[in-house]
Parts: structure tokens; sequence; C-alpha cells
């Protein structure tokens, strides 16, 4: 895995990629590639079809049209190097299982279909869990954890997968702020791993300070590369389109001038 | 014999007593469609499936209760009153049930639903040891037998439904309101409550007119079927009701015409077969929402699709080679651009060919557009340019979020929605406008 | 009563009614954790047709022909819930309130022409199922339990019961992990390489027939009963995955012992001409242990708190 991080192969790449559910297209023709590696972030308004874009990408939900290529191969030959962590609301926290439960999924690639998960895979697990650092509440149903601890037990999940792309999705919502320091914490040492981490975040004030790439996303790739280049605030405006009260708000965050915000 | 009953039962001619007992189905059918359209779209199907097998403990007390007083406890107006009342006991338990936060809805109605038609047959079993007479026909309350009905009965069938079809109509408007925007409702100043209670009650009172002529297991086919196939016919439901009755109505008055000429045959299996008929008639051949139209639709669209970037991908191959625009370009590039597989871009490239879009050029594995390929191209790369440029500068995504209710795609934009761009365009931005119109190939880039 | 009496009368509806709930509450607390226990109602409706068609062919009550037939029906009704959610864009509710009672009543006036209700499938028995005519005449006293002639003569439906429970354990205990993350999180186990679809599918599969099976001991609307009432009472008695199952079979064999005892047993030995009806008796039952367990639950404070979290 050290010798693609070095390739220029981008870790994730879409071409063309439209995806509509029933009629209503959620994502128009977007192009997008990741680099190699580092913390990359999509960032966009409600609606704007970030979560789907993640979905597409994994084959979660079909597309119309386009390609999606992980390290330069369809997502089939390289499913064993992605990871994914999905929106805390995606599923059921009443469910009768615990933290530990919840972590080992993310070992049974490793033990393969109709096979138990030995102790090797459970300690690993357990690991993942002490990364995040939710030794303690191993045994603890995941309904009786808070919602940065349950956020945390997904991200163990995903590191317990031990891929190379991690495509995340809002991990820091609902989170308070301790939580979300030791969330990027861990995303960055993957970083400096030499993985590639793509986070959709929804939080225009800490982006540019967590992350090194960003997509700003509305329907279309409204723009993408470096923080410093892409994040502008006239690239916000178009991705955050009329809606004044976000637009302050991304303007305050590029700490520049306002740009021009068209039919505002 | 079996085919001559029939027609007559139909028509209303095999005795005085079978044809109000027709007409008593139908009339229950024309109130379960019309009040199920409510129930449906409110997504209370099921706690109608619910409430209606929650009926048969409470028929079944009132037979016991009544035995015991010495009352007949043959009387419909009796037992119907103890099924509807626990049947509002059986909707207010999966509340209850649900509410406490261990269980959900689902499993809540699951359970309310086994156990009190369980009770209502440990009941059964108990009437059954009653020294009285007329329990066979207690019976008849779970599958329905419209066969044997008494005109009194029917007359209190039609009652009923008269009752609920016409509360249904008087209440029409803000009932529709509770159903699509319940916020929006309460806002408006409606009384959300009572009309939520107010369609409860409809949907009870439905129930048990339903007992005698389908049964209670099948009452829910005749509350969702009818509006079902409604819907899938229309979206609006000024229409989807009035049709939903239409088809209640038709399927009791088939289904018991059947029933009243074949004495063995459960009333109520009769009608929502009839009913189920209907409905798939509907469910293939509608003209917005049905099987084969759907398919079509898709099939078309992949079409439209398909060819709009075969065509976008040869303009644009030869603008970046900066050849005329009927010179030959590499099939293999289009399908670079479009990652097409093999197979993919063959079925395209002739499908294109049948349309006389493209045709094979001399060298092999190249192709050129003919003068109606030239002219579709060119438009295909100007509505993608006008919109692209519309989309990214008006950042205004979501301006045509009305619109969305069609196929908003390029491919498919309706034409007021382009006009309307364009102007937007021209207006906003006249230079750009300009540029948008991609140039004749030959000239301009040569 | 005599221990004979037992022997023959009351010792195969009691050992069929336990299998048919421990057998169905296993496979209902599937449906109960992703929220789907009315596609349990669902397909124990639509199975009818099947298993109208399996008995037209084959002419006897408990066979192989019949399950498939049920499996069949299951399917096509899975099927068309899908297709009518889509086309019609209904919740599943509704689409399932179409499908499953269009399925029922095709199921019965399939029984009325085949005239199968005449023989030995009545609509009765779809409705109440036959406990109580599952008679072992062959026992003559505890011996019989050892005696290969005697067990030889015990009614086919137990067999298939008995059948049908070893399946699913076994499909359990193969599919334990598999199980487990198509009910979690699907969307991640199709990411990870576990599509829950095949999974999924055999779930439905294994109820259809454990629906089939069940059928005779409790007829179809009580089985309903035995597939989500097993599970509703553990889940409020555990936040554990695996105790979740233990303690649904569990509470699966305490409503049956006791529907069958309040229903058959108690008035039997109080000396009653007759008895209640015991397949609704167990469902009566469902609804009691549910009760009683939610008064005994030790979750029920923090539970209602998060509800009430949940809501502000
Ligand atoms: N399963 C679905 N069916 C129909 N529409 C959907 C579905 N999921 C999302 N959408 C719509 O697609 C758009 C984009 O959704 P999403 O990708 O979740 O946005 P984001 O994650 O950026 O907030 C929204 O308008 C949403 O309403
Ligand atoms: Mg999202």
């Amino acid at each position: 895995m050290s010798t693609t991080a070095s390739l220029p192969v981008p870790a994730l790449s879409v071409r063309h990629l439209t995806v509509a559910y029933r009629d209503a297209p959620v994502l128009w023709e977007v192009g997008w590639a990741t680099p190699p590696s580092g913390l990359v972030a999509i960032v966009g308004p409600n609606g704007a079809g970030k979560s789907t874009l993640i979905k597409a990408v994994l084959g979660l939900v079909p597309k119309l049209s386009g390609e999606v290529r992980i390290f330069g191969e369809p997502l089939a030959a390289v499913r064993r190097r992605v990871g994914y962590l999905p929106q805390r609301a995606s599923v059921d926290w009443d469910f009768p299982a615990t933290a530990l439960d919840v972590v080992a999924m993310g070992r049974y690639p490793r033990a393969g279909w109709l096979r138990p998960l030995g102790r090797k895979e459970k300690g690993a697990a357990r690991a993942a869990l002490a990364e995040v650092g939710l030794s303690d509440f191993a045994d603890r149903q995941i309904g009786q954890l808070s919602g940065g601890q349950q956020q945390r037990v997904f991200l163990a999940r995903a590191l317990a997968l031990e891929a190379d792309l991690y495509l995340m999705d809002e991990p820091f919502a609902g989170v308070d702020a301790a939580t979300e320091k030791a969330i990027v914490s861990v995303l960055r040492r993957l970083a400096d791993q030499g993985k590639a981490v793509v986070v959709v975040h929804h939080d225009l004030a800490t982006a540019p300070h967590y992350f090194d790439h960003v997509l700003l996303l509305n329907l279309r790739a409204i723009a993408a590369g470096p923080m410093a280049e892409a994040f502008t605030p006239e690239n916000l405006a178009r991705a955050y389109g009329g809606r004044l009260s976000l637009l302050d708000q991304a303007v305050a965050a590029a700490a520049g001038a306002p740009g021009a915000a068209p039919r505002a | 014999m079996i085919n001559a009953d029939f027609l007559a039962a139909l028509t209303f001619s095999l005795g005085h007593n079978a044809a109000v007992v027709v007409l008593g189905c139908a009339a229950f059918g024309l109130s379960a469609g019309l009040v199920g359209s409510f129930v449906l779209l409110r997504g209370r199907a099921l706690i109608a499936d619910v409430a209606a097998h929650a009926t048969l403990p409470g028929v079944a007390a009132a037979f016991i209760g009544a035995t015991l007083a010495g009352v007949d406890p043959r009387n419909l107006w009796l037992l119907m009153a103890g099924g509807a009342a626990t049947a509002a006991l059986g909707s207010l338990a999966v509340r209850a049930a649900a509410a406490t936060g261990r269980v959900r809805e689902d499993a809540a109605m699951a359970l309310v639903l086994s156990s009190g038609f369980g009770l209502g047959v440990v009941l059964m079993s108990v009437v059954q040891s009653l020294p009285t007479g007329g329990q066979a026909g207690l019976a008849h309350f779970i599958l329905g037998q419209a066969a044997g009905m008494s005109e009194a009965e029917a007359q209190a069938l039609m009652i009923l439904a008269a009752i609920a079809a016409g509360c249904a109509l008087v209440l029409f408007n803000p009932l529709r309101a509770l159903c699509f925007d319940e916020a929006f409702a309460a806002s408006a100043g409606l009384p959300v409550r009572a009309l939520d209670l107010a369609l409860t009650a409809l949907m009870l009172l439905v129930a048990v007119a339903g007992l005698r002529a389908v049964g209670l297991i099948l009452v829910v086919a005749l509350m969702v079927i009818p509006a079902v196939t409604a819907r899938l016919l229309t979206e609006r439901l000024s229409v989807m009701a009035p049709v939903a009755a239409l088809v209640g109505a038709a399927s009791g008055w088939v289904g018991a015409s059947l029933s009243a000429a074949v004495p063995g045959l459960p009333t109520g299996a009769v009608v929502t077969v009839t009913a189920c008929a209907l409905f798939l008639l509907a469910l293939f051949f509608s003209p917005t929402r049905g099987v084969i139209a759907a398919a079509l639709g898709r099939a078309v669209m992949t079409w439209r699709i398909a060819r709009d970037h075969a065509l976008r991908g040869a303009w644009e191959e030869l603008e970046r080679k900066g050849s005329g625009a009927d010179a030959p370009f590499a099939e293999a590039a289009i399908a670079e651009a479009w990652a097409w597989s093999a197979a993919r871009m063959s079925a395209v490239s002739l499908a294109l060919r049948r349309a006389g879009l493209w045709q094979r050029a001399a060298e092999p594995g190249f192709l050129r557009l003919t003068a109606s390929g030239v002219d579709a191209a060119r438009n295909v790369v100007r509505r993608h340019r006008v919109w692209e440029i519309y989309l990214t500068r008006a950042g205004g995504v979501r301006a045509f979020a009305a619109h969305r209710g069609a196929d908003l795609i390029e491919h498919t934009l309706p034409p007021e929605v382009e006009a309307e761009v364009e102007a937007w365009l021209e207006t906003a931005d006249p230079d750009t406008a300009r540029l948008a119109v991609p140039p004749p190939v030959e000239g301009a880039r040569a | 009563m005599t221990l004979v009496d037992f022997l023959q009368l009351d010792l195969v509806p009691m050992l069929a009614a336990i299998l048919a709930c421990v057998t169905c509450g296993l496979l209902g607390t599937l449906l109960l954790l992703t929220r789907n226990s009315m596609m349990g109602d669902a397909i124990s409706h639509a199975v009818l047709p099947g298993i109208a068609a399996g008995f037209w062919i084959t002419g006897t009550r408990a066979s192989l022909p019949m399950v498939g037939g049920a499996i069949a029906a299951a399917v096509v009704a899975v099927a068309l819930i899908g297709l009518v959610r889509r086309l019609a864009r209904l919740e599943a509710g509704a689409a399932m309130g179409v499908v499953f009672s269009g399925m029922f009543a095709l199921g019965l006036l399939m029984l009325v022409w085949s005239g199968a209700d005449r023989v030995d499938l009545d609509v009765e028995c779809v409705l109440y199922g036959i406990l109580e005519t599952l008679i072992w005449p062959a026992a003559t006293g505890p011996a019989s339990l050892f005696d290969p002639a005697a067990l030889a003569a015990l009614p086919s439906e137990l067999l298939l019961l008995a059948g049908m429970f070893a399946v699913t354990v076994v499909a359990l205990l193969l599919f334990w992990k598999e199980l487990r993350l198509a009910a979690f999180d699907p969307a991640f186990g199709t990411v990870i390489g576990f599509d829950p679809r095949p999974v999924r599918a055999l779930l439905m599969l294994l109820i259809a027939a454990a629906c089939v099976a069940a059928f005779w001991a409790v007829g179809s609307i009580l089985v309903i009963a035995a597939l989500i009432g097993p599970p509703a009472i553990a889940r409020l008695l555990t936040e554990r995955y695996a105790a979740q199952f233990l303690l649904a079979a569990l509470a699966g064999g305490a409503i049956a012992v006791a529907g069958y005892a309040v229903a058959a047993l108690i008035p039997a030995a109080l000396g009653a001409a007759q008895g209640f009806n015991a397949a609704g008796m167990i469902a009566v039952m469902a609804a009691v242990g549910f009760a009683l367990a939610t008064a005994l639950s030790p979750f029920r404070a923090s539970r209602r708190r998060r509800a009430a979290a949940s809501r502000a």
C-alpha cells in the first residue's frame, strides 16, 4: 500500500457521475479526483448530494451514468481497501449489540462468510476500540452510549477494516468539542500513515483547519482542490447559492471579502 | 346455472333479498374505498387491519353477554357495537405499547392484531358451548357471508356505509389537509387532533360495517386495495378518492353477486379477489405508474441519455481535433470519454446508426456524423452548456425545485424550463450566453 | 386424566405448539430487530395459496410440495410488495396490505374450489389451526416414547415442525454474524462484501417455511403471535444479541405451554366437558407475557428516558 500511496494515482476519482432518485437528479455530471492520500472534505449545503456521492461511489445507490475508480480500479477489485463510516442516524441504536459487537463487524471480511470471528480478530476489534478511547465501554449496549461515543464506535469499526481509503459521512455530527478533537487526531494519524480519508463535513468554520483538500458540492462539483485554492468566498457563494445566512457564514469562514453573490 | 344466477344477481334480479345484499356490499365497497383513500395517505393501512382483527373478541363477548342477559344474541347492531368497542381498544393498545419505547409500532401492531384475534378465537370456543342457537352465524364475521344475509342486515350495512361516506365527503377538505401536511393543517388553524380522531372513527365504522359482508380478515383489503389502485392512476386526492370509491363499489357489487350465486364462496374472498383483479390491471397498465409505462419510460430515458452522451462526445472530440463537423472520429474516443465498455459502445453505436445520426466512416473503427446528426449534436451540446453555465453561475441549483417533479435532466429538459434558463442567461450574462452556443466546428475553430 | 390420555391426546399438540412457537420466535426476532414485524403478518397470510396448491397436488397435509408452494408464494409476495411500493410510491405497510390480503383471499378461494375444504384442509383450519386433532393413538404408555413402531405413527405435522426447528437452528448458527450484520447495518455489509440480500432472502424463505409448519399448530393468523410475541417479550428483558434469541426461544416455549395448559389441560383437570381453543389461548398468552415482561423489565426507566430525549 505504500507503493500505491507514492504513485500519483488518485485514491478516488469519478467521471461524469450522474445519480437520480426517481426522476430528480441529485448529482449531475460530477467529475472529481482526490489526491492519493490526505484529509479531504466534501462540503456543501444540506441536500447537496454529499451522502449520495459517497453512496454512489460505494455502489449503494445506482448510477445513471459515470465511472468510479478507486486507486485506479473498479470498486469490486479493491473492496478490501475501502472503509466506510455511515451517517450515525442510518442505524437503529436500540439494537441489542455492544460497542464491541459493532466494532467487530469491521473484522468480518477477515473471517469471511460463514466462519465465526477468531480470537485474533476479536483482539483487533478491541484494539480499534482502544484507539478511539472507548476500551471501558466495550460491553456497553450501543444505545446507552452518548452521541459522541456512538460516533467513535463507528470510527473504530471503520478503523478495524484497516482500509487505505476511508469514506466518512458526517463523523462530526452531534459530537462535543472534546470528541471532535479526538476524532480529528485519529483522522490525522490515518493521513500521516499515507491513507486517504474523505469526510463529509458541514461546519464551514472548522473545515479549513481540519482538512488539506476540499470538494465543494452542490448537485455539481462546484470547485475542488487544495483547501487554500478551492475554499474561496466566491466558490462558497456558488455552492451555497442564494442562501444568505449560510453565505455569510461561508464568507466569514473563508475570512475574505464577500464575493459576488449571484441572484442574492 | 351458476352463470345465469351470477348475471341475475349482477342485475339485481335474483330476488329481492339478493338484490338488497348486493346493493349493501356495493355500498360498503364505496365507503371503504373512500375512507381507505384517507387511511392510506395517512399511513394507517395496517392500523385498519389491526382494528378489524380486534373486532372479533368484541363480537364474541357481545354474543356471550347477550346470551347471559337473555337478550337475542343475534342482534347485528349489538354485535357490531361490541366489535367497535374492542377495535377502538385495540387501536389504543397499539399506541400504548409503542409509547413504552421498548418495542416499535410495527411489533405493537403485530402483537395486538394476533392476540386480539386470539382472544376472539378463545371466546368463540366459549360461544360454541353456549346452549343458545345462532353460533354458526358468528363465524361469518370472520370471512363474510353475503349469501345468508337478511334484508335487515343489508340495510344496517347500507346505513353505516352511507354515514361513513357522508362524513368523509363533508370532511373532505380538512381531511385532505391532514393527510398531506399535518403541520400546515395545524398552522392553518384546523383542529388536527379532532380530525385525526374523526378519521379513526370513520375507519372503525367501515371496519364494523364490513364485518358481516366481507369478514374481519379482509376488511383491510377493501380499505387498501381500491385506494392503492386509484393511487396508481392519479396523484390527486380529488380524483383518487372517487376512483377508489368506484373500484370499491364495483368489487363489492361483482363479488357479492358471485357469492350470492354460489353460496359456498366466502364473500370476503370473492370481493377481495375482484378488487385485486382491478388492482393488477392498474398495476400493469396505468399510463403513468404502471409496470409497462415505467419500463418504457426507463428504456426511453436510458436511450436518450446514451444518445445525448454519444453526440456530445462526438462533438467534443471534433472540437478537440478542430476538424470539420462531418469529419470522421474514432469510436474508441467516445467509449473512452464516457468510460463505456466495448459491448455498451457497440450497442450505442448501432442504435445511433439506426437512428441515422451517424454512420461508419471509410476508416475502420471510425464514425462520421450525418447531417441530421450534426444538427442534433449541436443542439445537445448547446443545451448542455447553457444548463451547465446556469448551474455554476447561478449556484441556484435548487431554483428549479418546482420543476423537479419532471425529469430535470438536460436530456429531458421541459422546453419551458429551457427557455427560462436561456432568458435568465441572456439578462444575467449576455457574453457567456453567446459563448454557450457551440460554434460550427468547421468555421470558428479551424 | 390418565397418563395414557395425556400421551394420546395432549403430548403431541403441546410439543407441536412448543416447536412452532420456539421456531417462529427465533425467526421473528430478526423481524422484530429490523422493525419489520408486519412482514410476518404479510407472509403468514400470503403463503395460503401456496399451501392450497401444495395440498391440491399431494392431497396430504404436511408435505414438502406444500412447503415448496408456500415458499414460492412468499417469494411472489415479497416481490409484489417491492413492486407496489416502488410504483405506487407507498410506505411498506400499505403495499403489504394490498398484497397479503389479495393472496389470502386467493388462497381461500383455491381451498373452496379444490374441494379441499370438504376433505382435510378447511377454512377453520386456516383460521385456528388443528392443534386438537394432532393425536397419537399409537401411544399406550410411557414405553411408547421409546417404541419405534409407536413413534413412527406420530403425526407428520409434528415431524415437519421438528425438521423446521432443526433447520432454523442450524441456519441461525451458520449465518450468525451475517444475519446480525444484515439486520444492524446492511449498507455497511454491502460495502465490506457481505451483501445482505442473500441473507435476507434466506430469512424470508425460512419464515415462509416456518409459517407452513406452524400453520397446522396455530393457524395462519395466530402464527403472527408466535413470530412476534416471544421476541417482543425477550426484547424487554435483555440488551444482548445472543440472549435475545435464547430468551425469545424460552418465551416461545413458555407461551405455548401456558396457552395449552390454560386452554386444554386445566379445564380437563377440572372436569370441564370442553376446553378453550388452544391456538387462540397461546396468542392471548403472548400478550399476557408481554404485559408481564413490561412490568418486570429492568430497562424500562432508561428506555423511557431515552424515548423522551429522542422526541425532544
Ligand atoms: N432515498 C432517497 N429517495 C429520494 N430522494 C432522496 C433519497 N435520498 C436522498 N434524497 C434526496 O437527494 C438529495 C440529496 O441528498 P443527500 O445526498 O442526503 O444530501 P446531503 O448529504 O448533501 O445532505 C436531497 O434533496 C434528498 O432529499
Ligand atoms: Mg448527508
